[in-house]
Parts: structure tokens; C-alpha cells; sequence
């Protein structure tokens, strides 16, 4: 339901039909680039071009923003860098080339160049696709802890409900005729998942939170 | 990034092999000259003939230069339409550059007949000729320019690029019908390529806009490596797309439009010598690979020019034929080896 529409117009990738978006109570098309890129990080579906850089040439491009007019980076970039590499748990495959990486892996570099950005928000779209469940699992996870832990604003869009009522804070469920915005044991008490698909195939069990195939 | 440090003895390296090669360059050709006597016009001293003396000066010394400027100016112009349209077969002569030049040059030649001969007399003249080559690639560039700002694609462009080319060679065939044989073969000569027909003035006036191009780049610098991951990532970066868009556009058009101004289309060494490096400097970051390609292609183009001239023969072999044989395979062995054309 126009979930990337909606991410790719909050990040300024793409121009707003209509309405207002604000940031820190500020117009999002108030903002300079340089601006914007301190304050709002992206991860994006699109596959990069360049496959030669480098995990750490690639988390390294997260601090362009703060870099000089050659990008020359200072012991302060390189801490940030260093940080963002931890966090995600990517030191040991900081020198390997991107061609070199599985998907879930270079997902795991992507996030690490959004902390790298250090912005209080950092916006991902379905960060999770081509992924196997495990590694959905642990993305998703690692984003949690992240969160928690750095105190930033994660956002991401998915259609892993399932993965989405355990992991998240808050949801927003975005169908044709409602959107409905809250913790997930609120949506579920409010029936928001049980309208959201036809229910002649799959149910919505609110006892445990998953959908289940009628038999 | 790996930084430049990292290649500092590449660097070195590939610097004495350019003296070595510069020298060896003007060392040779179809007057045979003694390497002292060569040592010594360079220095400044004592030399045995007055015209070995104006041999190095006057024609061997130019046109070193020439190749050193022609070899780095498309090779770095070449590495940055690479990443600008994120495509490892994308040089000056894929954007249409060069293909504006030629038409400017073919209109100048071959459309001087239809205006009559006293036109002919004072515009046919070497300078003109850059002139006309520089004007075509100008109009490319602005025609480039406006679809870059309306079409968000960069294949499009690409597309466009091809197709300049092919009106090009359209109206050089509609051109030729009607023009004499003598301007033909002037057309010909100058779409051979040459190195060695530059003045002292001349040289000035190349090199200057290729400092410009240079200096464009160096403030790219940044712009370019932030490219390295889209222009999406590069926009959520803060990255000026359309003014950073411009800035290589601009950059890469003095550097390819000035070169075949001055040394006619050469072929092959914009698309073959940023891979070439590549294979030396295996990173993507820009700052290692623009100093880099400029050394390489300076070699390159000296090498080439080294066995076009064919020393202690009378023949000079058109320098196009030797960059395409030399760079033509380079592009097939590219294509075969799938994994070097990451970039």
C-alpha cells in the first residue's frame, strides 16, 4: 500500500503530492541538503554501482556530510565509523569488497552507513527483502537494540507483519480505506490486523499475534 | 578509503616510467639523432647541428607535450563519465563530445566548398579547425546539458550520446557527396588524429583548458566518490546533484572537446586506460584514481605515439590506428573478464 511512496517522500528522494511534512517542527523543504543529511539517514532497496568499495570505503561515505570540500575524514569520522561497524557487528568483514558480500551482509553495511551518518532518524525501505527468515530476524532485532540503545528513531517499512508485531514499538497499518497508527498489542486489541487481508484464506489469531491459513 | 599513501610507490613508479618514456619519445623518430645530442638540446647546451636542435624544439618537445595532455585529458575525462553515468563502457565518445567536435570540424572542411573557395582560404587554417571542433562539442554539451536537467535517467543520456554520434556520421556522408575530393582528404586526415601539428601557441591554449578541466575535477572530488553509491544515496549525503551533475559535465567536455580539437577523434583511450588502472589501483576512491589515470594515459599515449611514428622510417602511421589496436583488444579482454569491469 504505497509504503516506499510514503518512505521515499518523508526522506526528500521524491517530491510530496501534497500536505506538509515537518521535521523537528521545521518544513522538510526548508532544509538545505547538507541540512537534511544531518539529520535524516537513509537505507534504501537500490543496489549500489560501485561493488569495488570496500565495507569500511562504503560506511565511510556516511560522514560526507561533516567532511571538508575533498572529504578528507578527521579521528572524529573515524571514531564514528569505527562505532557504526560495532554496532552492527561487521568488523570482521570491514575489508572485504562489496562483490564479496552476501545480501544480508550488505544490508548490515548499509545500516552501518546510516549510524555512520549519526542522525536521530534513519528511514529504511523493506530492509528485509531478499533476505531468508533468519536473517530477517536478525536485522530487524539489530535495528531494535539499536534504537534502544543509540536513542535514534528507526523507521522502516515492511509486509513481515508477523516479524513486525514482535520487533516494533510502534506500527503503522496502512490499508485502502485506514490507516491506523499505535503499539502493537493496541492495534491488535483494536482489530487493525484482522481487516487487513480477506479473510476467505488467512485469519488473524489475537492470542498470539500471527496469521494463520484457514485449514 | 585507501588513500593515496597506499599507492605511493605505484606513484613514483609510474612517474620515472613517464620521464623514461617522455624521453624516449622524443628521442626517436625519422630523423635519427644521437641520445646525447638529444640530452643536450633538452639542457639547453652544446648541439653538433642547428637542425636536430630545431627538430627536438620546435617539433619532438610539442608534440611529447601534446600526447602527455591528449593521454591524461581523455583518460581522466573518460573516469569520470564512467562514474557520472555509473556505466563501464561510458567515455568522451559515448556522451557525444567528440562526435560534436567531428561534426564542427566536418562542417568547417567539407561545408567551406559550398560557400565557396576565398571562405576556404582564411578559415581553413589549423586554428579554425579547433575552433569549429571546440563550437561542435560546446553545442553536444549545452544539447547534453538540457536533457541531463529534464531526464532523471542517465541511460537516456547515454542513448542521446549514441545518437549525436549517428547524426554526425549522417551529415559527414551528406557533406561529403558535395564537397571536392582535396577538402575530403583533409577531412580524413584530421579524423586519423594527429599529435605533431601544434604550435608553441597552440600548446598554450590546449593546455590551459585542460588545467581548467583538471581544476574542475579536483573540486569533483568529492562529489564523485559520494556518487560511487547512486545518485539516491548521494542526494539522502547532502550531495548537490544537478550542480555536481554540471561540474563533471563541464570537466569532461573541455577536457574531450579541447583534445579532439587539437589532436582530431582518438579513439579507445578515454573508455580502455580507466579500467588499465583499475588493474593497478584496485579501488574505487577518486582521489587515488585521478592522479592515477593521468599518469597512465600520459604513458599510453606516449607509447603509442612512440611506435606510430615508426623510428628511422620516413612513415608516420595515423596515431587513431594505433590507440584502437592497442585499445580495442583491451575492451574485448574487458568484456571476457566480466569481474575487472566492476568499478
Amino acid at each position: 500500500m504505497g509504503k516506499s511512496t510514503l518512505l521515499r517522500t518523508l526522506a526528500r528522494v521524491q517530491p510530496k503530492l501534497g500536505g506538509s511534512i515537518d521535521l523537528k517542527g521545521r518544513g522538510l523543504e526548508n532544509y538545505k541538503p547538507t541540512e537534511l543529511a544531518s539529520q535524516l539517514s537513509l537505507v534504501l532497496t537500490e543496489q549500489i554501482p560501485s561493488k569495488n568499495l570496500t565495507v569500511t570505503e562504503v560506511v565511510a561515505l556516511g560522514r560526507q556530510p561533516y567532511t571538508n570540500w575533498i572529504g578528507s575524514l578527521t579521528g572524529n569520522d573515524k571514531e564514528k565509523i569505527k562505532n557504526a561497524l560495532s554496532l552492527v557487528n561487521i568488523e570482521a568483514i570491514k575489508n572485504k569488497k562489496c562483490f564479496e558480500l552476501s545480501d544480508g551482509q550488505l544490508q548490515k553495511t548499509m545500516i552501518a552507513r546510516a549510524l555512520a551518518q549519526d542522525t536521530a532518524l534513519i528511514i529504511l525501505d523493506e530492509p528485509t527483502t531478499h533476505l531468508d527468515i533468519y536473517h530477517k530476524a536478525y536485522i530487524l532485532k539489530l535495528l531494535k537494540e539499536i534504537a534502544h540503545k543509540t536513542q535514534k528513531t528507526i523507521l522502516y517499512s515492511s509486509h513481515e507483519i508477523d516479524l513486525a508485531i514482535q520487533l516494533c514499538d510502534k506500527m503503522l497499518v496502512m490499508t485502502e480505506d485506514k490507516i491506523s497508527f499505535g503499539k502493537p498489542a493496541t492495534l491488535i486489541e483494536s482489530g487493525s490486523f484482522s481487516e487487513l487481508f480477506p479473510t476467505d484464506l488467512i485469519n488473524f489469531d489475537k492470542a498470539s499475534g500471527t496469521f494463520k491459513v484457514n485449514k | 578509503m585507501r588513500s593515496t599513501l597506499t599507492y605511493r610507490y605505484w606513484f613514483l613508479f609510474l612517474t620515472i616510467i613517464l620521464v623514461v618514456v617522455a624521453f624516449i619519445n622524443i628521442s626517436l623518430g625519422s630523423v635519427s639523432i644521437p641520445v646525447k645530442a638529444v640530452f643536450n638540446a633538452l639542457t639547453g647546451g652544446e648541439v653538433e647541428k642547428e637542425t636536430w636542435r630545431y627538430i627536438i624544439t620546435d617539433y619532438r618537445v610539442p608534440k611529447a607535450i601534446t600526447a602527455i595532455l591528449v593521454g591524461g585529458g581523455l583518460s581522466l575525462s573518460g573516469l569520470l563519465m564512467q562514474t557520472l553515468f555509473r556505466n563501464p563502457l561510458a567515455g568522451p565518445f559515448v556522451l557525444g563530445i567528440s562526435s560534436g567536435a567531428g561534426l564542427g570540424v566536418a562542417l568547417l572542411i567539407l561545408g567551406s566548398s559550398l560557400f565557396g573557395t576565398w571562405f576556404s582560404f582564411t578559415l581553413t587554417g589549423s586554428f579554425s579547425l579547433a575552433a569549429a571542433a571546440s563550437i561542435g562539442s560546446f553545442v553536444v554539451l549545452m544539447a547534453a546539458m538540457l536533457v541531463a536537467g529534464r531526464v532523471r535517467d542517465t541511460m537516456a543520456i547515454l542513448i542521446i550520446g549514441l545518437m549525436f554520434g549517428s547524426i554526425t556520421t549522417a551529415v559527414v556522408n551528406v557533406l561529403s557527396h558535395f564537397s571536392d575530393s582535396e577538402r575530403l582528404q583533409q577531412y580524413i586526415f584530421w579524423s586519423l588524429g594527429s599529435l605533431g601539428n601544434l604550435s608553441w601557441v597552440q600548446l598554450g591554449v590546449f593546455s590551459i583548458i585542460i588545467i581548467a578541466g583538471l581544476l574542475l575535477s579536483i573540486f569533483s572530488l568529492k562529489a564523485l566518490n559520494t556518487l560511487l553509491l547512486g545518485e539516491n544515496y548521494a542526494k539522502s549525503l547532502g550531495l548537490n546533484i544537478r550542480r555536481s551533475r554540471y561540474m563533471i559535465i563541464i570537466a569532461t567536455s573541455l577536457l574531450a572537446g579541447s583534445v579532439t580539437a587539437f589532436a582530431g577523434p582518438i579513439a579507445f583511450i578515454g573508455l580502455a586506460v580507466p579500467h588499465l588502472t583499475r588493474q593497478i589501483f584496485n579501488t574505487p576512491n577518486h582521489k587515488v584514481l585521478v592522479p592515477a589515470v593521468l599518469l597512465y594515459g600520459a604513458i599510453l599515449m606516449l607509447v603509442c605515439d612512440t611506435i606510430a611514428q615508426l623510428p628511422n622510417s620516413q612513415f608516420t602511421l595515423p596515431i587513431n590506428a594505433i590507440t584502437s589496436l592497442v585499445g580495442a583488444p583491451v575492451v574485448i579482454w574487458l568484456l571476457i573478464r566480466k569481474r575487472k569491469m566492476i568499478f
